[in-house]
């Protein structure tokens, strides 16, 4: 896909997740919204996946870190056709395999995730697996930006280093919001990009709603021998929905009807502005 | 004497297997000495990771590894290994899957003198309440050796526990016997009274045996060596057949071997029974021999209770 076949691509599943969360009433709505463009670069542009081909042995994996914000992720793995789209509506119910976080019973899903901390040090064995068998594949773990608060991504952030492992990319999804406000406000962070520089890694900042610039960066991967990278992409939680952007309770807030009404809405005029440029373009 | 610990049996085992195999693993968390795993980090360089001292990330990397198609051997203290990288062992290891065996060394009252930090007398408890998670306890160096091949070959979490210092024998050599995950081994047969074991207390198990005999009392002694999944069968028999049961174990009173045996019985064939473990309170200082002998766990202790069990 080019770039801008990516940008409608990302209004699309923001508008799938919406829908999926409000049939659900349950979500976490506003990190899911701030790591669609992310998420829509790799699957879309990136990796080496093959959706009829999940367990393939030189795909490049994605690991979940932050696994709560799995909407993006079940909206884009049935787009891709893992699994089917009418799927989705089965989000959260009773028995469903499509639940709050990722389940690698799901073709698509590498490892299950949830508790803050992990995957960053399974990613990092996955790529140490990788350099061991002299295997090309590479492997993206999107963290998020409260969970760096937990001393395990360190000590994976420690090894990523140690082991040089250039075929990693880790994200910050930098959205400086958690759930019980500012990231700042509740375990100052800042500055982050200097930590994880100080810790070895090969720190990219970039805006990470800004899909040109992910797919820029992203398309240098290597971008350090020897180092793994850190795309520290700034975001916006609630990215797309102007009544959502920035509102720290958006985290888990499912939309009603109205919001519903409203937040396509502004979906759609974004596709319609992204097509009318496209055509001033040609 | 035996003079031979049963990690020295584990790093030689894998390394013979390893030669042949090459996604055998071994990670070290600054424990490859203590582990006896300085050969295998020397032969196998590439075989072979050391992530430093990070509990959580020695399980989470080899939950990467494995699912790459490796077979990783963690290989740390149990004492932090089962406690600082639960959610690890839960989430990346069972919850997801992953082919990884955790091998939890210096295991029990092993560290005796150091205190409560170092002792791990409740990992059985937190790992056998895991789903999908393996819980075994090696009785010496010849059933380590057959488990360590058994676990190679076998796919799936695994927790493994053994001691820091060489056990007596309970087995006269590696070929005596076999070591099937989940399948007890009847060490010595007898009617009046059965004694479960784990680990280093079969041993204390067998002494038990001969004590009983010269009293006139027929025990049979079941070496349970995968506590999950636990031989169910093996127990309901035995409580079947001769009426009394005590457990054995280097762990606490609450939730262990005992704790196992007892959700069996209770609800399929109650018996008399006795459970005989650590005090629930930090284990008193001192050798293993010392420890066991406080709380218990020696074969005086366990006739004695046998004899109160059948009323003589």
């Amino acid at each position: 896909m080019n770039n801008t076949e990516l940008k409608a691509k990302a209004i699309q599943i923001r508008m799938d997740l919406l829908r999926m969360i409000h049939g659900a009433k349950t979500g976490h709505t506003g990190g899911s919204l701030s790591n669609t463009d992310i998420l829509t670069a790799l699957y879309y542009r990136i990796m080496n996946i093959d959706p009829a081909r999940p367990k393939w042995e030189d795909r490049d994996r994605f690991i979940a870190s932050k696994g709560h914000s799995v909407e993006s992720l079940w909206c884009i793995l049935a787009d891709l056709g893992f699994f089917s789209k009418e799927e989705l509506a089965t989000f959260s119910q009773f028995g469903t395999r499509l639940i709050g976080h990722p389940n690698n019973k799901v073709p698509g899903i590498e490892m299950n995730t949830g508790a803050l901390g992990h995957g960053l040090a399974i990613s990092v064995g996955m790529a140490l697996a990788a350099k061991r068998d002299g295997k090309a594949y590479r492997v993206f773990c999107l963290m998020g930006d409260g969970e760096q608060a937990e001393g395990s991504v360190w000590e994976a952030a420690m090894a990523g280093a140690h082991y040089g492992l250039d075929n990693l990319v880790g994200f910050v999804d930098r959205n400086r919001l958690q759930i019980s406000g500012s990231t700042e406000e509740v375990m100052g962070l800042d500055p982050l990009d200097e930590k994880w520089a100080a810790f070895g890694w090969n720190v990219v900042s970039l805006d990470g709603n800004d899909i040109d610039a992910l797919v820029a960066a992203l398309e240098r991967v290597p971008a350090a021998i020897g180092k793994p990278t850190l795309i520290m992409a700034n975001t916006v939680k609630g990215k797309g929905i102007s009544f959502a952007e920035n509102i720290p309770h958006w985290h888990h807030h499912v939309p009603s009807d109205e919001e519903l009404a409203r937040a396509l809405t502004e979906l759609k005029e974004a596709a319609e502005r992204l097509a009318r440029l496209e055509g001033q373009v040609r | 004497m035996n003079k031979i610990p049963n990690r020295q049996v584990i790093c030689e085992t894998l390394a013979e297997l390893a030669r042949d195999d090459r996604d055998i693993m071994v990670l070290a968390s600054d424990s490859r000495g203590s582990a006896a795993m300085a050969p295998f980090a020397k032969e196998f360089p590439d075989q072979f990771v050391e992530v430093g001292i990070a509990e959580q990330n020695i399980v989470g990397i080899s939950a990467g590894l494995a699912h790459s198609g490796k077979k990783p051997f963690v290989t740390s203290p149990a004492c932090f290994l089962s406690m600082r990288s639960i959610e690890q062992i839960k989430v990346d290891v069972a919850y997801s899957g992953t082919n990884v065996k955790l091998v939890g060394i210096s295991g029990g009252v092993s560290y005796g003198a150091l205190g409560m930090s170092h002792h791990s007398v409740q990992d059985i408890a937190v790992a056998r309440a895991i789903p999908g998670l393996a819980v075994v306890l090696p009785a010496d160096r010849h059933e380590t050796k057959r488990m360590t091949e058994a676990l190679v070959k076998h796919e799936g979490g695994v927790y493994v526990r053994i001691g820091r210092n060489p056990v007596e024998d309970s087995y006269e050599s590696a070929e005596d016997g076999e070591f099937v995950l989940g399948k007890a081994v009847t060490m010595r047969d007898g009617s009046d009274v059965t004694i479960v074991a784990a680990g280093e207390t079969v041993r204390v198990a067998l002494d038990a045996h001969e004590a009983l005999k010269a009293a006139g009392v027929s025990s049979r002694v079941i070496n349970m060596h995968t506590i999950k999944p636990l031989d169910e069968e093996a127990v309901l028999r035995a409580a079947r057949e001769t009426g009394h049961v005590i457990t054995v174990e280097e762990h606490s009173i609450h939730g262990g071997l005992g704790a196992a045996v007892a959700e069996v019985l209770v609800q399929r064939h109650p018996v008399p029974m006795r459970i005989v473990g650590i005090a629930d309170e930090p284990a008193i200082a001192g050798k293993t021999s010392e420890v066991f002998e406080h709380y218990g766990i020696s074969a005086d202790n366990l006739k004695r209770l046998a004899l109160e069990l059948l009323g003589r």
